[in-house]
């Protein structure tokens, strides 16, 4: 992308990055949504989902989309306006920074900086923000125990999901997203440089662990405690209708597809493929779809986790976090430290 | 006083302690949350106001009468056949069983019994309205724990039992079947075979839902030890059906008091569990469903031949008496209170749900658990609005 846009008129340039950086969001969002809540859930549960809209109901989200629209876009009297109305946007932001570090080709990505990964994760923590103004803005009991789970939650699974990732880190020797990708696609197992060396071979153990944070840091089941419905109706998302409601569920799906790009990016290699060389022109074309579809494996494994299992308590799911996942992260960064050492 | 008590009452004692502290140093208000009467946890319109501390339950107290339809007045101006198409409507899952023991008991005071057949079919439909009924709670705990999935095949498996409910008294939901001195009709045909496949698939379910729900370690994180209802606790308060077994109380009326139903004649299992806890309720329920479909399979092979009906006169005058009849319906022990005084409709009705003193135990039950238990210890007592509210 970076030699197209050499030749732009800075304005051009611009309105590109601002389409394609929409696209790269909505996209996976629409696919996860269609794909995997219409879809496979509905296989899942012995029925066929919709199936009216367009073939397969594949327009129905487009009329989801419209249903939003046309809905009145409700304030509770005693909530505080300016925050009430701010917090999905708020949410809506850290989506679309998290998607700037992903590289999708040899030459294409939003921006290239030297602590990518490091700039995503921060980013991806501004959603409990707005997670919390949405909360408290709404007035009611409910948001507010939703928001306060959810504060809770996002703030301790943010550990393990950075701990994960310095494993890759320290076998890629650094925090550039595309290097990182390089260094799997040039990498050799054992000598044998045929398939590259994507680091779910050796970082098995962050991945899991960074797949668990992520379904948290999503609060999706088991860790959906912060909307559990069956308790706090939606948590924080109760009091919220029409477009507002849909800017969360956009955030929610849009972070879904973004982190398993990620996951993808750091664990499974990224945009390239086996065989061919990484810095070929060509990847510039399939990149994208490369990594599209790997990132559609991953998040077949995030919504199978949340169609299946039932939920965790809070205190349970801290102690999972505290407990289990932390310690479990350390001991992989020191197995990585020493084995990077001795190899 | 054994230990589950006395972790009860120390949670109250802090309960006490952190709302005086509260009150007091901080000077402000325990949250007072109210959980219903529209609340998806609630299976309708309970409406239970909890107080707060964090997340942790000071205080839980149930209302009742958001559903409250009248129906013990309502029998009184309508006449006996007529009272069966009402009270149908009381736990709405497992209609026929409610049906049984108002029949019965007017079927005493009328002293006419029911043909051996008539019996026969009452007994399997009967059990099947338990199957109807439980397969949906057993699909229902995992959705008020966050697993979606188990209902969608609860209520697919369901369908099948409705459909042979159907074919045999032309009702899904609301058969409204019975009939002093025996039933309205005698099973279709080909009924019986049916039947056996659909058996198959309720055991499958069974199995099923065994390995997706109980086995599940997260379930068994959320159930176990959770909501401990101790023996002597259960029976103070009057809990009956699988939510007492599972405290270890052998009572099962079906075996130990039933009368007029043909269970004593089966070769059967009353399951109980010693825990007590949300898990052993959800167990307990579980082997129920396959000890009923035990149950009906033996019914199948042992059907007298015979007449469904016995002779009775052809407009019902009850003569004058009291008769009290209860039976084990799929939520608990369900009885009828009919006082007569030899007229067309009952002089006085009394109901007694199962739900209604099975919800009782909530304010006792919920001090000091937290809020997510609330939801899970609600969905394993398992009761029904309609059966809580008449």
């Amino acid at each position: 992308m970076t030699l197209i846009l050499a030749e732009m008129a800075y304005w051009q340039e611009t309105s590109i990055r601002l389409l394609v950086g929409l696209a790269a969001v909505l996209l996976p969002a629409g696919t996860l949504v269609y794909l995997f809540l219409f879809k496979m859930m509905s296989f899942m549960q012995s029925r066929l989902g919709p199936m009216e809209a367009g073939p397969y109901g594949s327009m129905q989200l487009l009329a989801e989309v419209g249903k939003f629209l046309q809905k009145e876009d409700l304030v509770p009297r005693a909530a505080d306006r300016i925050v009430f109305k701010l917090a999905p946007f708020v949410v809506l932001i850290s989506t679309f920074l998290l998607v700037l570090v992903i590289p999708a080709g040899p030459d294409l990505w939003f921006i290239d900086v030297d602590t990518g990964i490091f700039l995503a994760l921060a980013v991806s923590s501004i959603s409990v923000i707005g997670i919390l103004m949405a909360g408290w803005a709404s007035a009611s009991k409910y948001s507010l125990m939703g928001a306060l789970r959810a504060t809770g939650q996002l703030i301790a699974y943010e550990l393990p999901l950075v701990l994960a990732v310095v494993g890759v880190v320290i076998q890629a020797g650094t925090l550039n997203v595309q290097n990182i990708v390089m260094a799997q696609a040039t990498g050799e197992i054992f000598g044998y440089g045929g398939i590259g060396n994507p680091f779910i071979f050796t970082q098995f153990v962050g991945f899991a662990i960074f797949l668990i944070a992520v379904q948290a840091e999503l609060t999706q089941p088991p860790f959906d405690m912060p909307v559990a419905e069956s308790e706090l109706v939606t948590g924080y998302l109760t009091e919220y209708s029409g477009l507002r409601f849909l800017m969360f569920f956009i955030g929610e799906f849009a972070t879904a597809g973004i982190f398993s790009a990620l996951a993808a990016t750091l664990f499974l290699g990224g945009w390239y493929v086996p065989g061919l060389d990484p810095t070929d022109g060509l990847f510039n074309v399939i990149g994208p779809a490369v990594l599209f579809a790997k990132m559609l494996l991953v998040a077949f494994l995030i919504f199978w986790f949340r169609f299946t299992y039932p939920r965790f308590r809070e205190d349970q799911l801290q102690k999972l976090a505290w407990k289990v996942l932390i310690p479990l992260s350390l001991i992989n960064i020191v197995i990585t430290g020493v084995l990077k050492v001795v190899f | 006083m054994n230990k589950a008590t006395d972790t009860q009452q120390l949670a109250y004692i802090a309960g006490q302690a952190a709302d005086a502290r509260v009150n007091l140093e901080i000077e402000t208000e325990g949250m007072t949350l109210n959980i219903g009467p529209q609340h998806p946890a609630t299976h309708g319109t309970l409406r239970i106001i909890v107080k707060l501390d964090g997340e942790q339950v000071i205080a839980a107290e149930p209302m009742m009468g958001y559903m409250h339809r009248g129906y013990e007045k309502l029998t009184e101006v309508r006449t006996y056949p007529q009272v069966t198409a009402l009270i149908n409507r009381i736990d709405w899952l497992g209609s026929f069983a409610n049906e049984v023991p108002f029949i019965q008991a007017a079927e005493n005071l009328m002293e006419v019994e029911a043909p051996p057949r008539a019996q026969w079919i009452r007994t399997a439909l009967f059990e099947m309205s338990r199957i109807a009924n439980v397969v949906l709670f057993l699909g229902d705990m995992g959705v008020q724990l966050g697993a979606v999935t188990p209902v969608f095949f609860a209520f697919r498996d369901r369908e099948f039992i409705l459909n042979q409910i159907e074919a045999v008294t032309g009702g899904r939901f609301h058969p409204n079947f019975n009939r002093i001195g025996g039933l309205k009709d005698d099973l279709p045909k080909g009924w019986i075979e049916e039947t056996r496949g659909v058996l198959g698939r309720i055991q499958n379910f069974c199995d099923e839902i065994e390995t997706l729900v109980a086995g599940n370690e997260i379930f068994q994180a959320r159930t176990r030890g959770i909501g401990i209802i101790p023996a002597d606790m259960g029976l103070a308060y009057g809990l009956s059906g699988a939510n007492i077994r599972s405290s270890g109380v052998d009572w099962d009326i079906r075996r130990d008091g039933g009368i007029g139903l043909v269970h004593n004649e089966l070769d059967w299992k009353v399951w109980t569990h010693p825990d007590g806890d949300s898990y052993a309720r959800f167990w307990v329920r579980l082997q129920e469903v396959r000890e009923s479909c035990i149950m009906i399979e033996q019914i199948l092979d042992g059907i007298p031949a015979g007449p469904v009906m016995a002779k009775v006169p052809r407009i019902i005058k009850v003569p004058a008496g009291e008769s009290y009849v209860e039976t084990e319906n799929p939520l608990g022990v369900m009885g009828y209170y009919i006082v007569s005084q030899g007229d067309l409709t009952p002089f006085r009705v009394k109901i007694r749900s199962a739900s209604f003193n099975n919800v009782s135990i909530t304010p006792w039950l919920l001090k000091g658990v937290y809020v997510p238990d609330v939801v899970s210890i609600l969905a394993s007592l398992y009761f029904i609005l309609g059966d809580i509210d008449r």
